[in-house]
């Protein structure tokens, strides 16, 4: 292997504890595996005994899910520390996070909780990606959110803020087309407007999982970002749409609830590569998008 | 326009007490199932940390059945919410929380099986270290014995109860069988993980003072001490065996507790 670490425009899974047997004896075609990192942050024992064993053979993504990004108070230095440690340990090609808090006060909430997109959020926002960033010396993705509800005071819209964080703080974007349609939906607007504008040069990975709907009896939709199931027809075709733009890029199979056996991940995964696939053919010279080495850091 | 932590302030207290008003800056549908986004996150957040509890503690959930459990499970959690993004040893306090919770009086045991699943989960995440052999002591000078301390596993912890706290467990999770269980029975245990999976022993009479006063940096010569108050049959070189033997020992000490001089590294 060349570079063992770089996460190739292929289809990667979430890797959970239930799958760790099957993927070693499997040694299934993959390009890469993402974990949840806060997963990772125990002393020792089986998860990273396992782990370790993986990342021998295939090439890995961290995806934070607790550092609250989005929240009012200062970072939390010794989660950051922990994240740091565990990059340096098994030298992920890719590190993200979302854009959400998650911790207010001294208590954890557990959800990826939504922000108003105004110019203090902004600015603390970038504040937080630009810490995050010297710490671990790398440039970081920021996820897209799914989303319940919004805010009033918001004086943008979420591409305009997605890319003024960009723009600001040098991060790239983490892709959930998942949460595209959660949100669209939740908040009656369209999903194929939300992609076409979404700034595709900045992705350096795309999420697809699947969601939960919920209905009343005028047929209006509440979908729910569960992860317990298999990829909507709707996410597939808005995927096609985001490659069509030339989006091929790492692409994770996100299920984390309700697992089902290996081989239905597995098949889910070998979808989104005959999708890949599929595209490559067709346009052969598709943007790629590139993370820098290290990021730049003023120091 | 509320600042950013005020608005989060308040969102996060709506978040806990579904009592409260969700703040006046959220936008909701009016009506349709749009209107119930806020609950989203409230479910979110309560579901998500009862099932971080659930997979804690598989086997107080099987004693007392789902919904008494998701009881006490949203109880705990709104008494110790977690502090930390890292979940993987919430619930430490599980076991005391329900010494207080009124409706767990009629399983009195129940805590004690709390303390001994967070025991467990927490020997599954400690950290890892290689384990001595009993043949290591033969190199020590007879004289020198007496004055040996043990560093013993990251994993170890020992669970005493006045109930058969061990059989309940090993009944309750597939691994004993229940009716054979004597409720009259106290059990003291030491719970490890030297390599992948985590073990659960019975102690002999004597072992949990033995092992205690070892993991507290006595000599070996005081911890047989300790134990033989406890127990007059106390037998050292059986309890030894069963020290190394479970995996306990890492490393041995000859001098005094605050010199680092490892004699003994494996």
């Amino acid at each position: 292997m060349a570079n063992p670490s770089a996460i190739p425009p292929r289809a990667g899974v979430g890797l959970k504890p239930q799958h760790y047997e099957a993927v070693l004896e499997g040694r299934p075609d993959l390009g890469w595996f993402e974990v949840h990192a806060e997963n990772y942050m125990g002393a020792g024992g089986p998860p990273h005994h396992y782990l370790t064993k993986i990342r021998g053979g295939y090439p890995l993504s961290l995806h934070g899910v607790g550092l609250s990004i989005g929240g009012a108070a200062p970072l939390d230095e010794a989660h950051l520390a922990r994240l740091k440690a565990l990059a340096e340990r098994y030298e992920p090609g890719l590190v993200s996070e979302h854009l959400a808090w998650s911790s207010h006060g001294d208590v954890y909430y557990n959800d990826l909780l939504p922000l108003p997109y105004t110019e203090e959020t902004l600015e603390r926002v970038c504040d937080h990606l630009d810490r995050m960033q010297e710490v671990l010396g790398r440039q970081v993705l920021l996820e897209n959110p799914s989303t319940y509800v919004t805010f009033a005071e918001s004086s943008m819209s979420e591409i305009a803020f997605l890319t003024a964080v960009v723009q600001r703080s040098g991060c790239g974007l983490l892709l959930d087309v998942n949460n595209v349609l959660v949100s669209a939906t939740n908040q009656g607007y369209a999903p194929e407007a939300y992609i076409d504008a979404f700034p595709l040069d900045a992705v350096g990975e795309i999420h697809l999982g699947g969601h939960a709907r919920e209905s009343d009896e005028e047929g209006n939709s509440l979908l729910i970002d569960a992860h317990d199931r298999a990829v909507d027809h709707q996410v597939w075709r808005l995927y096609a749409r985001v490659l069509d733009r030339g989006g091929l890029r790492p692409t994770l199979i996100e299920w984390d609830n309700d697992l089902p056996a290996w081989e239905t991940l597995y098949a889910e995964a070998r979808a989104a590569e005959w999708i890949i696939g599929d595209h490559e053919v067709r346009a052969p010279a598709g943007s790629q998008f590139q993370p820098p080495e290290t990021h730049a850091v003023a120091r | 326009m509320p600042s950013l932590a005020d608005l989060q302030g308040a969102f996060a207290a709506a978040l806990r007490d579904p009592a409260r008003r969700v703040p006046a800056a959220v936008v909701v549908g009016s009506e349709g199932p749009r209107a119930r986004g806020f609950d989203v996150y409230r479910n979110n957040v309560a579901v998500s940390l009862t099932e971080a509890l659930q997979a804690a503690f598989p086997v107080v959930q099987r004693l007392v059945g789902d919904d008494f459990f998701k009881a006490a499970a949203k109880a705990y959690v709104a008494q110790e919410p977690p502090r930390s993004p890292v979940l993987l040893l919430y619930g430490q306090g599980f076991g005391d929380f329900l010494d207080g919770f009124p409706p767990a009086q009629e399983v009195p045991y129940l805590s004690d099986v709390a303390r001994l699943e967070w025991a467990r989960l927490h020997a599954y995440h400690a950290a890892d270290a290689p384990v001595l052999e009993i043949s290591r002591l033969a190199e020590i000078p007879e004289a020198a014995l007496g004055g040996l301390r043990f560093v013993l596993h990251p994993s170890l912890r020992l669970v005493r109860s006045r109930w058969p706290v061990v059989s309940i467990w090993a009944a309750s999770s597939g691994q004993g069988n229940a009716e054979a269980v004597d409720m009259s029975v106290a059990q003291e245990a030491a719970v490890i993980r030297p390599a992948l999976d985590v073990d659960l022993r019975l102690l002999p009479p004597g072992g949990y003072g033995f092992m205690e006063a070892l993991m507290t940096g006595a000599t070996l010569a005081e911890a047989a001490e300790r134990a033989s108050q406890q127990d007059t049959a106390f037998a050292l070189a059986e309890h030894l065996q069963g020290l190394f033997q479970i995996g306990a020992v890492t490393a041995l000490r000859q001098s005094g507790p605050d010199s680092s001089t490892r004699t003994d590294e494996p």
